[in-house]
């Protein structure tokens, strides 16, 4: 199973479908996800195609889809998820969709325009019955009602309106102008605009009118936006014809609504009544319809959902029957798909099938593989596990076709160097525990995830998560941290009472000094390492830093150079596959010995210090760095101290390697290309055939293909110096472009190896920075509260229970920022130093990354993705 | 129980999440203090004085142990807090 290591092959295949199973196999490939489409006529655009008919009808009926799908959610009713999976409709089926879908769209749209209507009605009736009632008011003061010509002034106040005279308004009136009579005008207007009105009324008319108003106690909607606003019935009295059609147009620029004002008191009273019944019959429609309503979307809802997934399936069988070439002649479709190797025979079978079922006994449908020289797909099967990791490798770049995968090693690279850097066994044991409960409820919460962005993230990568706190929990255990203090899991190998009955302390000593140094060559001080991991005891040491730093850089060192190196390794598996042996023995080999003969040496002199020097030559050990910089300088060397016999002739023949393979890599490839040609300019023929593909197998800016058929197209017919002639050009070019290929590939590698050693200190610097902060943590916040009870002035109980009180918001103050800054924030940091690493430091060294991802036609991932194109 | 909901379901998730990390930890705590370790010695009141006048060790290992009480009574009160959350839970899942 080469699925994870290297990616699977796939080949390009030609479909011929009969035309009238066309449309069932390419369902059945939707559901199963099997090949990738080509698309074959990229040249038409999208009205040029031939099944544009089919989509524009899938597109009608999709839209009266959303449509009702919005008034369910306008009436608050739940869609609910959709269960199984509905297939694409045949032509019948979709028939009956569209007319059901259309029926129902219709009867919607009637109810909505008749609901509006109604609605409208009803609110001029309620405001027309408000108005009645309201004015009543002011009519009940004047007595009864009377046609008279006398005037009153205006100009006093409302209580003048008993002695006024209310004239019921017509237009037969006008004849009568010389003796102006009082009219009035009215109607409802809506709150917020009665000021503006009010003053525009009197400066229009001069004050020739009394505007009395009364605010209405319900809210009124408005039809047309259907916003509810407070307003006002109102009275304009006035006299005279020109005032009056002022009133008017005034009233008509504040969108008032005029009612007309009822002659007697017994019209008045019918009126009322009249309204009365009407609204309430309007009322009782609308209550109808709104049940009428509610009824049809309720039963819409159950099909709701099926339809609309049936009728995307159906637009993207078309759209991929868009892709394919339509020979008419034959009657059947021919289509380009890149398929995996191991998936031919399961197309084979769904293609008969299809064939089988469409009533022909004989199997019309069936594929071709053909050999091509572009670009194939990735693919990478990926299993809930390792899906994870994958995203990440595929963030920086997707595998160029059958290279080698680094997701598989970085399965367990990423959370261990992810762990170095956050190495805390507290902090791991809870992110542990976090990832394990995401874990053990994944069921309910792939439902839950689907709602929150940023929880689906922390959800898809739970698997990389608890991986990552399984490491932490190692090495925390190794750098012996649990929130700052150590496990003292095994005795202590310090003794410092030793230093008493066999060394110089007496117990004045104490007193003398406030730092004391243990001596480890004093006997009984120091009696061995510890057995897993730091001693405890460098918790409590003041120069706890200077010991943890040179351990952690010197560690970080040996683990960049290592994961380096199987980075360059890594490239000699790929170098193999595709049968560049020219490559192994110029580019590769003077790789390695370039990394090894520095950085591996330097390794080796880290590894030989720790394990030859001891305390007792601690005072005049040498210091690593002071050598290995002398290696490369060539200083004298009388009165040094070597870390190891031999060590000045060793450094000189390694110097001798990396001067020697810096030229190698630099003019190797170069030179050999030009030999070639060398010798095929002397045996012209026969050999350009051959070199010319050996050649092209050598080219480095060729896509990555699987050793598949270099198809050299040899036109017959030329003339052979011609065709020599342009090998030789073409040569040319190659070599200068070689070699400058060359020049930035050597000068990257060399002095990258450099820097990304370097870099890789940054594993030291990560987990110091997470060590202080978890120290400092824990001393501000629960070590003031556990020495509470210090307070001298107080009572011994007081003083405890102050202690014991304030522990408790102490704690939670603690558990606060541990989970905000130490994990979350830290682990944010490590995780994309460690991502970082992978990416430049490791992957530099083996991996181009220029391929695209294997996108089958599926059913599946266009419902789920959104539109399809 | 006739006691009102007081916390949401994500108030009383955390408020358990919490009283369970605190118990667990701060019963570890209080007995590290009781057994004396050395490690936790910073963590101590006035021990800091102890080695210069004094080198009585019992009153060091009596100022452990008044630690070591506080811590259990710290897990006590987040024991109480858990109690409470887990009946805010109850309540809050048999609401819905």
């Amino acid at each position: 199973m080469e699925d994870l290591y290297r990616g699977e092959e796939v080949c390009l295949a030609q479909l011929f479908l009969q035309t009238d199973v066309a449309y069932t196999s390419l369902s059945e490939l939707g559901e199963l996800a099997l090949v990738e489409f080509r698309d074959l006529n990229s040249d038409l655009n999208a009205f040029q195609r031939k099944y544009v008919c089919e989509i524009r009808r899938c597109e009608d009926v999709e839209r009266i889809i959303g449509y009702i799908e919005n008034e369910i959610e306008r009436a608050n009713i739940d869609i609910p998820d959709l269960e199984g999976n509905p297939k694409a409709p045949q032509h019948r089926e979709f028939q009956d969709i569209k007319l059901d879908v259309e029926q129902l769209e219709r009867e919607l749209r009637e109810v909505e325009s008749n609901r509006v209507k109604l609605n409208k009605n009803r609110q001029e009736l309620l405001e027309y019955s408000y108005m009645l009632r309201l004015s009543q008011g002011c009519v009940e003061k004047s007595g009864a009602l009377q046609r008279d010509d006398s005037l009153l002034s205006v100009y006093e106040e409302f209580s003048s309106l008993d002695k006024e005279l209310l004239i019921l308004e017509t237009e037969d009136d006008s004849s009568h102008t010389m003796a102006a009579k009082l009219s009035f005008v009215s109607g409802v207007v809506s709150a917020q605009h009665l000021p503006s009105m009010e003053r525009m009324l009197w400066r229009g008319c001069h004050g020739h009118m009394v505007l009395h108003h009364v605010p209405i106690p319900e809210l009124m909607q408005n039809a047309n936006t259907g916003e509810f606003v407070r307003s006002c019935v109102f009275l304009v009295s006035y006299w005279g014809e020109q005032i009056g059609m002022k009133v008017r147009k005034i009233c008509e620029c504040y969108h008032c609504h005029i009612y007309p004002y009822p002659e007697s008191k017994q019209q008045q009273r019918n009126l009322v009544l009249e309204m009365h019944t009407r609204i309430e019959d309007i009322k009782l429609v609308l209550q109808r319809t709104e049940d009428y309503v509610q009824q049809k979307l309720h039963e819409a809802v159950a099909s709701v959902g099926m339809w609309r997934v049936r009728v995307r399936k159906m637009k993207a069988i078309y759209h991929t029957m868009n892709m394919c070439r339509d020979t008419t002649a034959s009657g059947c479709l021919v289509s380009e798909v890149w398929c995996p190797a191991r998936d031919l025979s399961r197309l084979q079978h769904v293609l008969e099938h299809c064939s089988a079922r469409g009533g022909h006994s004989i199997p019309h449908s069936f594929l071709n593989c053909i050999p091509t020289q572009e670009p194939h797909p990735t693919v990478m099967r990926t299993n809930k596990f390792t899906s994870a990791f994958q995203n990440i490798v595929d963030s920086y770049g997707v595998a160029s076709y059958r290279e080698v995968n680094p997701t598989l090693y970085t399965l367990i690279t990423f959370p261990f160097l992810f762990a170095v850097m956050f190495g805390d066994f507290g902090h791991g044991l809870l992110m542990t525990l976090f990832a394990l409960w995401l874990v053990l409820t994944e069921q309910r919460q792939a439902r839950l995830a689907a709602h929150n962005e940023i929880w689906q993230m922390f959800f898809n990568g739970r698997y990389m998560i608890l991986l990552m706190g399984l490491f932490s929990i190692y090495t925390g255990l190794i750098y012996n941290d649990c929130f700052s203090k150590s496990l003292v899991i095994f005795p202590s190998s310090w003794n410092v009472s030793a230093m008493f009955t066999h060394g110089p302390w007496q117990k004045e000593t104490l007193k003398g000094s406030k730092v004391l140094s243990l001596d480890p060559n004093v006997t009984g001080v120091f009696s061995g390492p510890y057995p897993f991991g730091i001693d405890p005891v460098w918790n409590l040491a003041v120069n706890r830093l200077s010991f943890l730093n040179s351990y952690k850089m010197k560690m970080s060192i040996i683990l960049g150079v290592f994961h380096m190196t199987f980075g360059v390794v890594l490239s000699l598996f790929n170098l193999v596959h595709f049968g560049r042996r020219a490559d192994i023995f110029l580019v590769f080999v003077p790789q390695l010995v370039f990394l090894l003969s520095l950085f591996g040496y330097l390794v080796l002199l880290i590894l030989q210090k720790w394990v030859a020097w001891g305390p007792m030559d601690s005072a005049r050990a040498p210091s690593i760095l002071v050598h290995f910089i002398n290696m490369v300088l060539f200083p004298s060397t009388d009165g040094t101290i070597f870390l190891f016999r031999g060590q000045r002739g060793l450094q000189q023949f390694l110097m001798v390697l990396v001067l020697g393979s810096g030229p190698i890599l630099l003019l190797g490839k170069p030179l050999y290309l030009y030999r070639q040609q060398r010798r095929r300019m002397c045996r012209p023929y026969r050999q350009a055939a051959c070199a010319r593909r050996r050649m092209e197998n050598d080219e480095e800016d060729l896509p990555l293909m699987g050793g598949d058929g270099n198809d050299v197209v040899i036109m017959s017919g030329e003339v052979e110096s011609d065709f020599v002639d342009r090998v030789d050009e073409k040569v040319q070019v190659d070599i200068g472009e070689e070699f400058m290929y060359r020049l930035i590939h050597t000068i990257e590698y060399c002095l990258g190896c450099v820097s990304n050693t370097a870099s890789y200190l940054r594993l030291w610097a990560l987990s110091l920075a997470h060590t202080q902060l978890s120290e400092v943590l824990w001393e501000m916040v629960m070590s003031s509260a556990l020495q509470l009870p210090r307070v001298a002035s107080a009572e011994l109980w007081t003083r405890r229970a102050i202690g014991a009180i304030l522990l408790f918001p102490a704690f939670a103050l603690f558990v606060t920022l541990t989970f905000s800054v130490l994990i979350i924030m830290e682990g944010l940091s490590a995780f994309l130093h460690a991502l970082r690493l992978h990416w430049v430091e490791f992957q530099s060294k083996f991996y181009t990354g220029t391929g695209y991802k294997f996108t089958p036609f599926s059913f599946k991932s266009i419902l789920e993705g959104g539109a399809f194109q | 129980m006739v006691s009102c909901v007081l916390c949401g379901p994500k108030l009383s998730m955390c408020g358990i999440v919490l009283s369970i990390w605190g118990v667990i930890m701060l019963v570890l705590l209080g007995v590290f203090f009781h057994i004396h370790s050395a490690i936790l010695i910073d963590d101590v009141p006035m021990t800091g004085n102890y080695f210069i006048s004094s080198s009585n060790i019992t009153e060091i290992y009596d100022m452990y142990e008044k630690v070591a009480m506080n811590c259990f009574i710290a897990a006590a009160v987040y024991l109480v807090i858990g109690i409470f959350s887990g009946c805010q839970i109850c309540m809050n899942r048999q609401r819905f």
